[in-house]
Parts: C-alpha cells; structure tokens; sequence
C-alpha cells in the first residue's frame, strides 16, 4: 500500500490506461500546458504530447461535442471538465448525444466517453460554482454516474470507466483533490454499480456518496462513543445504484438515513426512500431520513453556507431521530 | 487559402463538346435522384396515410446535394447530417427500403425502427446520424474528423447541416477548433434558405453564410446547390485540401426545398412563384437535360432506369409494410454496450 492524493489517484488511472490504450486522450481546458486547473493531469502533456493530451477553448458545448463524435469514430475520449457547473453548457451533447447515440443508432454507435471533474460546493463560490449534478445526469438512461470519495475508489472507478463501452460521468470535488488514501501497489479496478460498505455497523444505514460522506464518517464517530453504531454504504455510483446493498443493510439495521450534498427534489435520497418503502417496507422500524443540501441557490456568505449544507450535527439528529432516542 | 466567394454557377449545357463528367456518372446521378425523388414523394403521400408516425422531413429538391457529395468523397469517408436524412443513405448506396423500414418503425430499419425518420444510421455506409437536434452534429462532425487524424487516415467527414443550424453558437466553437487543429471536415450548409418558417433574411444581417467561416481563416465558398457538378466540383476539392492536411472547409450550398418543413406546414411565408422559379433549375431535370441533349442515353434506356426507380420505390413499400415490428422487450436493448445492465424495471 502507499498513501497518494486524490487528484494523483485520478492522474494514476488516466495514465495507466493511456499506456495501454493508443485510442485513450485528454481533452479539456487548462489540461495540457497548465497541467490542469487543480493539477489533476500536472506532467501528462509531458509524457503522452500534445496529441493526446489536449488544451481545449473555453467552450464546453463544442469540445463536448468533439469528443462524442471522436468517440463513435473508434477513440475513447477522457473530456476534463473544470467543473460540472460549467459543463451545463455541454449538456447537450452528454444528454442529447452520447447517452442516446447507441439507442437511436439501433446499437451501431456505441459512445465510449469519459466526462470528468470537480462537482458540489467548494467553499465561497455562491450559487453558480457550488452546485451538485450527480441526480441531474443519474435521471438519464443511457449514462452511467460514478461518485468517486476516495483516492482508491477515484483510481479503481475510472479505470474502469476508461475502459466502458458507454458513456460515464465522474463526479470529483474541487475539495477532494487533495484528500489523501491508501492505495494498492499493483492495478486494480472497481466495478461501477457496486456499493461499498465503508464502515460496519448495525444501528442505521447511512446511505452517502461523493465528497459528503466524509461527514457521514464523522458523525459516526460521534455516534460510536454514545454506543450507536453505523453502518456506511458509498454507493460509488448513482446510475445504476446498487440497491441490493442498500436492502442487506437495512434488513440488519431497520434504519435509513440518506446524507446527500444536493437539493431534496428528485435526489437520489427520494430514490433510496422510494426503494425501501418498495421492497424493504417490513424490515423499515422508522421512516427513512435524509439530510440534504436545503433548497435554495448556494448563497456566498459563510453563515449561509453553515446553514445551507448538511453537516456532523444534522447527520448525527437525523440518526437519533431514526431511533427515536434525543 | 482564398478570401472570396466563389460562385460556382451551373455549366452551360448547350455548348456540346466534352462534358466534364462521364455518361456513366451522369446516369448514375440521374438513378440516384430520381431514386430520391419517387421514394420521398411516396414518403409523403404514406405519411398522408398516417402509415407511420413522427415526424417527417423531405429532402425534395436538395438531391443534387447528397448526390454530388457521393460521386466525390470515398468509400471510408464518414458523414453526419441533420434530421433531414432520408436522402443520405440512398446516396451512399443503402437500398432505400432500410430507410423505409426505418420510417416504419420496423426492425428491419437502419436503426432498428428506434430512430425513425430523424436518425437514420448505417455503420455499413459510414453514415453517422441522423441528428434531431439542430446543430448538434456540428460538433460531432468535426469529432469524427478528430478521430480520422488522430488515426492517421486520409479520410474526410462530412458535416451537413441547415442555414437555420448554422445560427447555433456550437458552430462558432467547432469552427474555431477544427480551423485550429487541422481537422479533415468538410461543413456544408443545406443553405435552403428557411429554418422552418424563418428566411435567412429574418435571421440574420449576414445573409452570405460563406462568411461565417471566415473570420476563423476557413476556406469558405458558394455553391450552387442545384447543379449536381457544381456540388461535385466543390466537395472535390475540398476533400483535396482536407487529404493534405490543410483543414476544414465551408461550404455554404444554396439549395431550396420545395416541400414544406415538415408534413405539417401550411408554408405562408413563402410565395407559390418562388417555389415554382426554383423548380425552374431542379437538379434532376438539369442533369436530365445534359443526358438527352448529349445523347447519353437512349429513351428505352431512360425508361428502363424509370421503371427500375419505380420497382425499387415498391419494393421498399412491401419490404417496410411487411417487416416485423419490434419486440416489446427490445425495449432494454441497446441502451447500454454493457448487457446486464441493471435496469429499474419497477
Ligand atoms: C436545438 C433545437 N432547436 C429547435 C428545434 C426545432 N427545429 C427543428 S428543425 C428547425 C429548423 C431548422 O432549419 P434548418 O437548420 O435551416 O434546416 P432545414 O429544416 O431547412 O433543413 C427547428 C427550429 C430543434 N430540433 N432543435
Ligand atoms: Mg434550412
């Protein structure tokens, strides 16, 4: 084992894979010269040339656009960018043309895309530069999402998504990239669409994913010294979820808590509600409970930052109120 | 690189000696369109029918373009359009009870009869979308290009796309990249001068869309859209420039649609005399014309390549009606490369 950053973990994977595969590049802004906005590509160009590894304009639309058509043309494209907030303005072609390509194609175009980077609230940066897209995309068939919230889940997880055949959104943080973990030596993949249990447990489920479930491991810390005991899952990916692993806990625990970093309304939360009250309904002793994001834009000030984003103290109310002790 | 337009007008047909072209290319065109022509005005009238739903875009009147673009490129080369698509493939030689099957919903169509009439593929013929968002290939198109040098091929991508696609910014992008790094794609503007109902006129102050590419140093040209040798000539060339590693070209094709939008399009922004002048230079009856006043073909043989139009026509009609519809559980089918994706099906 070795101990490396997240961003190095993500780097790791990308470089592997190009090793392997001619037909694997990067394309995005700032990922060449600049080594990247938060240096997750920092000595790539030097390595693989600027043939494929490739500074784009800032124009998130078109070179989105690029990359699905390069990739119905036989490349496996890695697009980097800055942040998903800005790649709102690609979201044509992630929605519109690569999720539905094969499909609409009658399965002659598959659409082997990688769309990469930093996701979620990173600290002052008001509304348009905070926001979490992970539920907006899960909601499309045809994608895949992965939530990677460890350097060995970053590195496994989008190796893995390298090497799909469909599309796959990787959901970083600004946040994360410099979040240290212990990695193996040697290679090694992750499956996308298998949960892992982080922590054991058999008080209440916590259900999280991404960068918020650091919280969830904090507030299980709390817990722990008051003798409540969590049990963790990381989804790692939200299309498709693992709900088998979400149901094998909850048949344990009789308790849910979903911690999720974006807004209540068509969240994954509301899914994993909807899924235990569907096939876990007898096993449930209270209602599942969610902490969210609240529902309103990402206001600049701190206090409204404080207020606006689920934090140890919520989590840790939320999972007493699940077991109705206070 | 040339800074002016230039006008490639349709050559003069009365003047006998050489033609530019050879007899057998200009049978060829003259199959292929009308080929075009019959399917699309029996696409029409089935539509009437209600045989199929969706919607419903016809290319008659723009065969010279698709035609013209098939006489030159190669066989390796890739294409992309917008949802105006039937014409595409017959151009590039899928027999067009495919694309009937396809505007069926059939399974037997290009895509599976999960298309339909706006997305219509064929990895057979490179034929990439089919696209029903307009501009949307634009970028792809100059993907497709991406790919084709970063492979290291000499092959072209073909890039179609409506004046009224030409106004979206991803345009701007693509041409912007693409004139940057080089990329073999040719873009050529189905300049039919409406977006649904929207002249150009009424949508811009540059009605010269050659210009547009311009301001990114593209070579950029007029083309008369009528002619199918004009069309030839400028793909050809273009395809050159694109071969050698010299980059994109724009290429902006005046055309005219004669039919409406779509099925459903009472057409009052336009007058019954403009569509009747542009009738005036159909590009079937010009090639037509060359034909018997150069005495390329005999009438016997002009009526055996009518009967044979008109046989392909039926037997596309009896292919599509007599396929088989699709399974209710395809439905799960090519959603994903990955087979055992786990679909919430409750
Ligand atoms: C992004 C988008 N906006 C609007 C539409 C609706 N729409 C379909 S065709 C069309 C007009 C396009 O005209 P043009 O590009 O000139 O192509 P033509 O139909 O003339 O071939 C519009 C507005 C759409 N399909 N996609
Ligand atoms: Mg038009």
């Amino acid at each position: 084992m070795r101990i490396v950053q997240y961003r190095e973990a993500l780097r790791e994977a990308m470089v592997e894979e190009m090793r392997k595969d001619e037909n694997v590049f990067l394309m995005g802004e700032e990922v060449a010269e600049y080594n990247g906005a938060y240096k997750v590509s920092q000595g790539m160009l030097d390595e693989f040339g600027e043939k494929r590894v490739i500074d784009t304009p800032i124009a998130e639309l078109g070179f989105a656009g690029i990359a699905v058509g390069a990739a119905i043309n036989g490349l496996r494209p890695i697009v980097e960018f800055m942040t998903w907030n800005f790649a709102l303005l690609a979201s044509d072609q992630i929605i519109n043309s690569a999720a539905k390509m094969l499909q609409m194609s009658g399965g002659q175009y598959s659409c082997p895309v990688v769309f990469r980077g930093g996701n979620g609230p990173a600290g002052q940066l008001a509304a348009t530069h905070s926001q979490s897209f992970e539920s907006f995309y899960a909601h499309v068939p045809g994608l895949k999402v992965v939530t990677p919230s460890t350097p060995y889940d970053a590195k496994g997880l989008l190796k893995s998504a390298i090497r799909d055949n469909d599309p796959v959104l990787i959901m970083e943080s600004e946040k994360m990239y410099g979040d240290k973990g212990e990695i193996p030596e040697g290679e090694f993949l992750i499956p996308i669409g298998k949960a892992d249990v982080k922590r054991k447990g058999d008080s209440v489920t916590i259900v999280s994913f991404g960068k918020i479930i650091k919280v969830a491991h904090e507030a299980a810390e709390v817990l722990a010294k008051e003798g409540i005991e969590c049990e963790i899952i990381d989804l790692r990916s939200v299309r498709p979820i693992d709900y088998d692993a979400v149901v094998n806990s909850v048949k344990k625990t009789n308790r849910c808590v979903v911690v999720e970093e974006s807004w209540p309304l068509a969240s994954i939360s509301g899914e994993i509600a909807f899924h235990l009250q569907r096939y876990a309904f007898d096993y449930l002793d209270s209602p599942v409970i969610r902490v969210m994001q609240k529902d309103t834009p990402f206001a600049f000030s701190k206090v409204l930052i404080e207020e606006a984003l689920p934090n140890v103290k919520r989590v840790v109310d939320a999972v007493k109120s699940s077991l109705y002790v206070s | 690189m040339s800074t002016n337009t230039i006008e490639k007008t349709k050559k003069p047909l009365k003047k006998k000696p050489k033609l530019p072209f050879s007899n057998q290319q200009y049978l060829k065109w003259y199959e292929d369109m009308l080929v075009m022509r019959k399917i699309e005005e029996r696409v029409g009238s089935l539509y009437i029918q209600q045989k199929f739903g969706g919607f419903c875009h016809l290319y008659i009147g723009q065969e010279a373009l698709v035609a013209g673009t098939a006489s030159a490129c190669q066989k390796e080369d890739k294409h992309i359009t917008a949802y105006r698509d039937h014409a595409h493939p017959i151009a590039l030689g899928i027999h067009p009870k495919y694309m009937m099957a396809e505007l069926y919903g059939k399974t037997t169509g290009m895509s599976k009869g999960k298309g339909g009439s706006m997305h219509m593929f064929s990895k057979e013929a490179n034929l990439m979308g089919g696209h029903g968002i307009v501009g949307a290939q634009i970028p792809m198109g100059a993907g497709i290009a991406f790919a084709e040098k970063y492979k290291g091929t000499k092959n072209v991508a073909f890039c179609s796309f409506g004046d009224g696609a030409a106004r979206q910014g991803a345009l701007h992008e693509t041409f912007n990249m693409a004139m940057m790094w080089k990329l073999p794609v040719i873009f050529i503007i189905e300049n039919n001068n409406y977006a649904m109902g929207t002249s150009l006129k009424r949508s811009t102050n540059v009605e010269d869309m050659s210009e547009m590419g311009k301001s990114y140093h593209m070579p950029s040209f007029v083309v008369d859209g009528m002619s199918v040798e004009a069309v030839h000539d400028a793909i050809l060339e273009a395809c050159v420039r694109a071969r050698k590693g010299d980059g994109p070209t724009l290429l902006d094709v005046r055309t005219y649609r004669y039919k409406g939008h779509s099925m459903s399009d009472p057409q009052k922004y336009r007058t019954k005399r403009e569509v009747e002048d542009y009738k005036g230079k159909d590009p079937i009856v010009q090639v037509l014309k060359t034909i018997t006043e150069n005495g390329i073909a005999s009438d016997a043989k002009l009526k055996s390549i009518q009967e044979k139009v008109k046989a392909i026509v039926e037997e596309s009609v009896e292919f599509a009606e007599n396929s088989p519809e699709l399974k209710p559980d395809e439905l799960y089918e090519d959603v994903y490369v990955q087979k055992d994706y786990p679909f919430i099906k409750e």
